[in-house]
């Protein structure tokens, strides 16, 4: 505690500097991967590829990835820019996956009837397609959320300053409150945020309340692990057709994570 | 882009790789760490998510762990235990293994959890016990799900004994940090390259271990779930 009362301005700043480094991370991947995710699900032969491809860059571990990426691109090795982009590939390699299989969720008899209706290809993606694809896409975005918080961390043991620091600096220094403080700090920011997405897709899509409430209220049970797989499992109302993949997604969300 | 050749010609260099220091020993070394965290925590985690599985108590604790999981920071817990055990093995190892446990049980609680109650109902019908059932119904068909958790918890347990470097010296992580202190990219960059090259050909393994356990069976129309359903790759948390 001693620790803290005298150091907590660097706290703060170590804080918000997390806070900057996430942030835009986690908008560029859902910038990247909603397209990328999209055109998996529709393209022609694009899905097992594009898949493949952020399946392997998903298992590229994250501390090589803090060295290539400055020779790959040219940003300064300790920079945010190279921490950003590094959260970014990870964010994609997710999400694309989770964007996939929520454009898979919306039923072809739904967009067929958009079409029939006289929505263009381009006003049936924004107020068919997307709002559909939604709850499940609010899910991935949930995920990549907590783990991009918890990824920027790592950045500290090649000296990108952020909460990982107080890890770097605590385990030299032998200080373990300072160690504890920042995995406390992580988690917290973790859940904030995680929070404001949870509200966003509230703010964003008002129908998907009503949708949960209506079902028992099971919702708020089993925390975050449940509530994403409930919103995956929205599709028990889609027709045959779609189910398959529903349940496999439902899957990967109850799965290893 | 020069730095690549620099790179590349450090991997090419014979004297390199071989000595107490050198890149093959690391690699041993990387791998046998990553064994024996994954093993570990495949004692610990598999048969309490099958059993989890298999009965449906425990379901929101399953849950609420591998959810919660994903946001502790490894680096974090690694450098507490590393300050509560002292510089080696023991820091690393068991930062590790909490951080490979929640993939697996997950694995092994959704593996289980997914097949269809009417197979197990008939299997009981026909007059198989509970551990009959377990052996013979349950894990065949919960293996594609249960190689999944063991495939992630894999790849992230190699990712983050790159890490473990930093507070005991085993492994590949071992040259990285060697290379970043002395400022010879190279080295570093050759390191990054092998820690890459070596998640990927077990990323490769685990997928076609994954693909061979997959039951064709289930490949039927009307069963509820298909072969294209499983996942390849589950949507993990990257912590390392």
């Amino acid at each position: 505690m001693k620790w803290l009362s005298q150091n907590y301005p660097q706290v703060v700043e170590l804080f918000l500097t997390h806070l900057a480094l996430s942030v835009p991370a986690i908008v560029a991947s859902f910038l990247i991967a909603v397209p990328l995710g999209w055109s998996a699900q529709h393209g022609r032969g694009l899905r097992g590829p594009v898949l493949v491809g952020v399946g392997l860059l998903y298992a590229i571990p994250s501390l090589p990835l803090f060295i290539i990426v400055p020779v790959l691109i040219g940003t300064p090795l300790r920079s945010s820019s190279t921490m950003i982009v590094v959260l970014t590939v990870y964010g994609v390699a997710v999400l694309v996956r989770s964007a996939a299989d929520a454009f898979a969720s919306v039923p072809a008899a739904t967009l067929d009837a958009a079409a029939a209706v006289g929505h263009t290809r381009w006003s049936s993606f924004w107020r068919v397609e997307l709002p559909l694809a939604g709850p499940v896409l609010l899910a991935g975005v949930r995920v990549i959320t907590v783990s991009t918080v918890s990824l920027v961390s790592v950045g500290a043991v090649i000296g990108i300053q952020s909460l990982g620091t107080l890890f770097t600096d605590g385990f030299q220094r032998g200080i373990r409150f300072e160690v504890v403080t920042g995995i406390v700090l992580i988690v917290a920011l973790a859940v904030l945020l995680d929070g404001l997405v949870v509200l966003a897709g509230r703010l964003l899509m008002p129908w998907t309340r009503g949708g949960r409430a209506g079902r028992g209220g099971r919702a708020g049970r089993v925390g975050r692990g449940g509530r994403g797989a409930r919103v995956v499992r929205r599709g028990d109302d889609a027709p045959v057709l779609a189910e398959p993949r529903l349940a496999g997604a439902a899957q990967a969300e109850e799965g290893p994570r | 882009m020069n730095l690549f050749a620099d790179a590349w010609r450090w991997l090419a260099t014979g004297s390199n790789w071989t000595g107490d220091g050198g890149a093959a020993t690391r690699l041993v070394e990387h791998l046998l760490v990553s064994g024996l965290v994954v093993g570990i925590a495949a004692i610990i985690a598999v048969p309490l998510g099958v059993l989890v599985g298999h009965t449906g108590r425990g379901r929101t604790v399953v849950v609420l762990a591998a959810s919660t999981a994903r946001a502790v920071p490894t680096l974090g817990l690694l450098t507490l235990v590393a300050l509560a055990t002292g510089i080696g093995l023991t820091g690393p190892v068991v930062a590790l293994v909490v951080l490979a446990v929640p993939s697996l049980l997950a694995g092994a609680y959704a593996g289980v959890e997914s097949v269809d109650r009417v197979t197990i109902d008939a299997a009981r019908a026909v007059g198989m016990t509970e551990a009959q059932i377990v052996r013979r119904v349950e894990l065949p068909l919960a293996a594609p799900l249960l190689v999944g958790g063991l495939r992630s918890a894999t790849l992230q347990v190699v990712a983050t004994s790159t890490l473990a470097a930093y507070t005991a010296d085993v492994g590949l992580g071992r040259l990285l940090f060697a290379g970043l202190k002395a400022r010879e990219y190279d080295v570093m960059l050759a390191s990054a390259l092998l820690v890459v090259a070596l998640a990927l050909v077990l990323e490769g393994v685990l997928a076609l271990l994954q693909h061979l356990v997959t039951p064709r069976t289930t490949a039927r129309a009307g069963n509820a779930h298909p072969i294209s359903t499983v996942p390849e790759q589950s949507p993990t948390e990257r912590t390392s």
